[in-house]
Parts: C-alpha cells; structure tokens; sequence
C-alpha cells in the first residue's frame, strides 16, 4: 500500500517541533527579542503562498476575487520579510563586547 | 522547474531558517544567523516564482506589491526606537495572522491555482488545513492588534473582565470546532466566512483580559500562533518551507511563553485566563498601612555610590518608558572610572518581552557580558555594596519569599535586599502590576529615590562628577 504524502509532511512537521525545540533552548536569553523579531521574519515565508494566490489570474484577469487576497497577502508579508530581518540586523549589530582599549 | 527540485530547493531554505535560529545562540554568530535567514527568503520566493512560471504583467504587480511593502518594512525598521520593540513586534505578530487569513481564503475561492481541487469541491485534508490556518491566523490577527494597542497604550493595560467571560470563550471556541466540522461536510463558502469572523472575535476575547505586565507571555504565545498559523498553511500548499518554518516559530513561541511563566511562577493557564491584577487590587488597598521609608535624593545617592566598591543594576520596565538606558551607561562609565565595578541583573520578566532590557542596555553601548541573568547573578546581591533598582518593581519584591499568602509567592526574585544598600528610583510608593505593595521599600537598608528614571539617573552623575 502506498503511503500518503501527508504522512511525509507530519512527519517533516514533527521532527522540525523537536529540531525548533532543541534549538530554541539553546538561544542565549539576552538574545529573546531578536528571536522573537526573526522568527516573526521566517514565518512570513507565508509570502509563497501569497505569490501563488496573486499569479492565479491570467492575462485578461489579473486581479480576480482570489488573486487581490494575494496581493494584499504579499504586502502584509513583505512589509514583515524586510521589518523583521532588518530591525533584527540593527538589534544584533548593537550587542558588542567589553572594548580594553575603550 | 521541476516539483521536486523545487521542493529540494524548499527544503533547502528550512535549512537555513533552522540555522537561522541557531545563530542566535550567542551575539557572535547571530549576525551570520540572520543572514542565513535572509537567504533562505530569498531562495524560497525565488522558487516560488520559477515554479509558478507565470512571468506575465501579473508578475510586474507581484513585484510592485512587494516592492511597496517591503519599502513599509524598510522604513519602519530603521524609524522605531528600541523601546518600541515590543509593539513592534506584536504588530508583526498580527500581519503575519492577517498574511495567512489572506491565503487560506484565496485559496478557498480559487483551490485550481493550488491543485486542491475545484471550488465546492476541495480536498477533506486540504480544507480542514485551510480552516485551521484562517482560524488560527485570525486569532493571532485580532489578539496581536490587542496586544499591539495596549503595549501602545492606545488601550488601557489594565485586564478587561465580565461575567461569564470563560463561559463565553469557551462556548466559541467549541463554535471553531463544530463549524470547521460543517465546512468539510457542507463546503459552504459561507461557514468558512463565519469561521473567519468566529475567530477573529475570540482572538480579541482571550487578549483583552490580560494585564499589560503579562504581556511577555501574550506576545510569546501569539509569536507561537503565528507558526502554527504558517504551518497549517504549509500543510494546505503541501510546501515543506512553511511546515518547517512553521513547527520553528511555534514551539519557539511556546518555549519562550514557558520561560515567562516560569519566571512569574504561574502556570500558562493562569495567565491565559487573565484578570491576575484585577482580582488583587481590591485586597491589597485594605491593607495598606502607612509605614516609614527613608528618602532621600541624589546627593545621597553619589555619596553611596561613590563609597562603593561593587554596584549591581536591576533595570525594569520603568526605564524603557522613561529611556533612561543612555543616562544609566554613563552613570555606569563614571562609577567605572572610579573603580567601583558594575553589573547588570535582569530578570527574565523584566520589561514587556523577552529580552526586552538586554535590548535596551546594548543599544545603550552597554557590553553583553556585563549583563546577568538571575540565576547568574542572584549570589552576588549579598557581596555588593549599592543595588541600584531603575523602573523594576515587583522582582525585587522579598515578599515572594516569604509571605505564602502573597499572590506572587513563589515568584524567583532578584535577592536586591542583601546588598548593604538599596538604592530605588521610583515616582511614587505606589505598587506594581501585581498590586502588592514592595517590602523592600521598608527596609532598612533601603533608600528611596522618588523622581523620574533619567533625570534622576542624570543628577546622580552630576554628583559623581
């Protein structure tokens, strides 16, 4: 009997639960807010669905019922793909070492 | 492009999104971990272009759109100052919700673009992964803009509670469940718009009765949502990208909902159901008594700092409101001077995110590794000579320690009242979120410095001077 894709993709699901987990726990704490700020970053990969739902219209119809939730999803998700990455950039680009020659 | 090398190439950017996280396990190999991140974005919208292959003027609105909202994200980026950090966030927590809404509903008009069959007639699998990324994106949607005005202060902080508040919840939360049950059966568009509206409301219930000081935990938890949001999309558009990303963010949201709460000794449950400072301040305004505290000012202040040979800071919420962090890197760069050694303590509550005064102290140019957590640095109260106590309240309350009835017994607190003197810069006796008055204001060895945060951080330094 031939296996269900499904059950690949929970299992891809499940293993990265424990992959996040394990990698989570090993995130310094003073770090927390740039976590918080680039996990909100990569969960806007959401944006691939946003761009199929957007080019699901043809020539005639580019802006059909379904594609314009597209669109809109593919502002929200890009304003938070460059917010997250960037404000996170700046964050980490503040955590310095103690400086001797300071 | 072929679906597999497409789906190699996607399972590529998981990857790098799990190294990503990685990165950030010390301040060294972050940066490099937020560039993986940058790359796995790319690669994965590159794809997903290539793969839909559709390079028609639509394609040109794709990238106007795109273009738009990342110049939004650009700007915002570069424009919020630190101690806007966590609005920040939880306003991001809710676009990402809102971006998933979005999706499951185009793909419920239009399931042939995603190959889930046609309208009316969609997968049973596809649609209950459907239904649960708008739901789940929806509640993240209405709970992050909550959260986001009463972090802004556009809504008070205080807990909003009624009768038969859970009652209520939990009868719609039930609705989620049996309507989601009717969509399969009935593939009616009309649930599925009821669904959306069904869970856009409870997501505003289950945030407005929880108390500004809980919002670490809200924000972690809605930062979990939007993974799991994100997941059930990705199992929807069968792309492993998104299922990767999505089980990533949601159990680091729920990991860090599970430090907050640990840290405020309550159980995820009981912060969830809210009302905490609500139900406290009645009782705690009949037993207020007048008792004496020893106040005093600046001048004091310098003289005992300057007598000290180690000085421990506990920074707290009050200090990203007042954005005393600059004042108080130079108060520390002139004690420094002296010879007198510096430390900082933050408990994991501290502020209104993880993390939250770690960010504030580094973008005042403070060095990470002058910086403590509690357990590192709790033994160390009773060798200091001066703790200085800017904008934190309720960790340093020894009543945690002490007093069973206390509703935050229990809680770990920072061991402030072992120093030989405590200096605690305050507007007012008032008490903190927990409504319960601070012990440590009464102590002996207790100094009260009553004015705001920086201006009194910048008269003690005049006096060091």
């Amino acid at each position: 009997m031939e296996i269900d894709p499904f059950i690949f993709r929970l299992s891809i699901f499940i293993l990265s639960i424990f992959v996040g987990y394990y990698v989570v726990w090993s995130v310094t704490p003073s770090l927390h807010t740039p976590l918080m700020s680039v996990t909100n970053a990569i969960s806007s990969v959401i944006i691939v669905g946003a761009i199929i739902a957007a080019l699901s219209g043809n020539e005639e119809v580019i802006f059909s019922s379904s594609s314009i939730y597209g669109f809109l999803a593919i502002v929200l998700a890009a304003v938070n793909i460059f917010g997250g990455f960037l404000v996170t950039q700046r964050m980490l680009a503040m955590y310095k070492k103690k400086k001797k020659d300071k | 492009m072929s679906a597999n090398l497409s789906a190699s190439l996607y399972l590529i950017s998981g990857v790098l999104f799990i190294l990503a996280l990685r990165g950030l396990s010390s301040p060294e190999t972050s940066r490099q971990g937020n560039l993986f991140g940058i790359i796995g974005m790319v690669i994965a919208v590159t794809v997903t272009f290539l793969s839909v292959g559709n390079f028609t003027s639509g394609f040109i609105y794709v990238l106007i759109f795109l273009i738009i909202g990342g110049s939004i994200g650009a700007f915002i980026a570069y424009k919020i100052p630190m101690t806007a950090m966590p609005e920040l966030v939880a306003g991001f927590h809710s676009l990402v919700g809102l971006a998933a809404v979005f999706v499951a509903i185009s793909a419920f008009i239009n399931p042939e673009a995603f190959g889930l069959g046609t309208p009316g007639n969609i997968k049973l699998a596809s649609l209950i992964e459907m239904a649960i990324g708008a739901a789940v994106g929806a509640i993240t949607f209405s709970g992050s803009v909550i959260a986001f005005l009463k972090l802004q202060g556009i809504m008070s902080g205080a807990p909003i509670t009624f009768k038969g508040q859970h009652a209520l919840n939990a009868l719609i939360l039930a609705s989620i469940v049996i309507l989601t049950f009717y969509l399969c059966s009935s593939q009616s568009s009309n649930l599925f718009w009821i669904l959306i509206a069904v869970s856009f409301l409870i997501g505003f219930l289950i945030i407005i009765p929880i108390g500004g000081a809980d919002m670490p935990v809200v924000i972690s938890m809605l930062n979990s949502y939007s993974g799991w949001a994100a997941a059930g999309i990705g199992f929807t558009l069968e792309n492993s990208a998104l299922i990767i990303t999505g089980a990533l963010v949601g159990s680091s949201g729920a990991i860090l909902s599970y430090i907050m709460c640990k840290g405020m000794n309550r159980s995820f449950f009981n912060v969830i159901l809210g009302g905490f400072g609500a139900t406290e301040q009645s009782t705690s305004d009949k037993n207020k008594e007048q008792r004496p505290v020893k106040s005093g000012n600046a001048d004091d202040a310098g003289f005992l700092m300057k007598n000290a040979s180690s000085v421990i800071i506990v920074p707290g919420y009050g200090m990203a409101v007042a954005q005393a962090q600059h004042a108080l890197r130079e108060m520390v760069d002139t004690l420094k001077k002296n010879d007198i050694k510096v430390s900082y303590a933050i408990h994991p509550v501290a502020g209104r995110m993880p993390g939250h005064m770690n960010v504030l102290l580094a973008e005042a140019n403070v060095p990470y590794d002058e910086v403590f957590e509690l357990e590192e640095i709790n033994n160390d109260f009773a060798n200091a000579d001066v703790a200085y106590v800017i904008g934190a309240n309720d960790v340093t309350n020894p009543v945690a320690k002490t007093d069973p009835q206390s509703p935050i017994y229990g809680m770990p607190v920072l061991d402030v009242e072992k120093c030989k003197s405590v200096l605690f810069v305050k507007r007012s006796l008032s008490p903190g979120y927990a409504g319960i008055d601070n012990d440590l204001f009464y102590k002996e060895n207790t100094l009260m410095l009553f004015g705001d945060a920086k201006k009194m951080t910048e008269e003690i330094i005049k006096n060091l001077g």
